[in-house]
């Protein structure tokens, strides 16, 4: 059961903790954090939206279509930016080969960021279907 | 009775040899251990330039080791994949 206190926290609350998710995400390659610790930080705040209003809010704003879509394409991604070094004539996942018009160490460095983002995107979506599928048999 | 005990010797045994292998692990953060003398110093020293990267954990998760990140995400894929089926969905 919820209350107009718990709605209202949570409504104040929930796009501080996406920022500092995203936040966490972005900036995997310079501090703490990465895509695997941001992802569950978006995640849980979809979980604290489910828990505070209900579950059909929640699924109003990230459908069961839409995390299977952004859970598919977080790991699609990741392997297609190895398929990337793969066709630039390096390894699998070799980033330093892919051929952009800068230093072979920034190159890597924004790969690492978009592997990040690759991760996030697949975990935030994860950990909110994981809860949301999980509480639909018990609606609160 | 003799099954009880049995298990008991088995089990004893197995706490022996995991003991002495806990006693025989390097201490805690010794700079020394076999852990940090392979390719920990190379990391240490070209994370940053050789990646332009400032967190050298990302560096080696996401570059070093990306192979082994990338089958993590496969496996977490996986178990997600094969969770969301079995609990399957209100919408389809």
């Amino acid at each position: 059961m919820t209350t107009v206190v718990i709605q209202t926290i949570g409504r104040i609350l929930v796009p501080f903790i996406q920022l500092f998710g995203l936040y966490v995400i972005i900036h995997g390659p310079v501090s703490p954090g990465g895509g695997f610790q941001g992802g569950v930080i978006v995640g849980a705040s979809m979980i604290l939206l489910a828990l505070s209003y209900d579950l059909s809010s929640a699924e109003a704003r990230a459908s069961h279509k839409v995390r299977i879509a952004m859970d598919s394409t977080g790991a699609l991604l990741f392997a297609g930016i190895g398929l990337v070094a793969l066709l630039a004539g390096g390894f699998f996942l070799e980033y330093g080969i892919i051929p952009l018009p800068m230093a072979p160490a920034e190159v890597r460095g924004i790969f690492i960021l978009l592997v990040g983002v690759a991760i996030g995107i697949h975990i935030m979506a994860l950990a909110a279907s994981l809860f949301l599928h999980l509480a639909e048999e018990h609606e609160i | 009775m003799i099954k009880q005990v049995a298990s008991l010797i088995v089990l004893l045994g197995i706490g022996i040899i995991l003991t002495m292998a806990v006693i025989d692990m390097p201490a805690f953060g010794d700079p020394e251990a076999p852990a940090h003398r392979h390719v920990a110093p190379r990391y240490i020293a070209l994370a940053e330039e050789e990646t332009g990267v400032t967190n050298m954990v990302t560096a080696i998760l996401a570059d070093y080791r990306g192979y082994d990140t990338l089958g993590e995400l496969t496996v977490i894929f996986a178990a997600g994949a094969a969770v969301l089926s079995l609990l399957g969905s209100k919408h389809e």
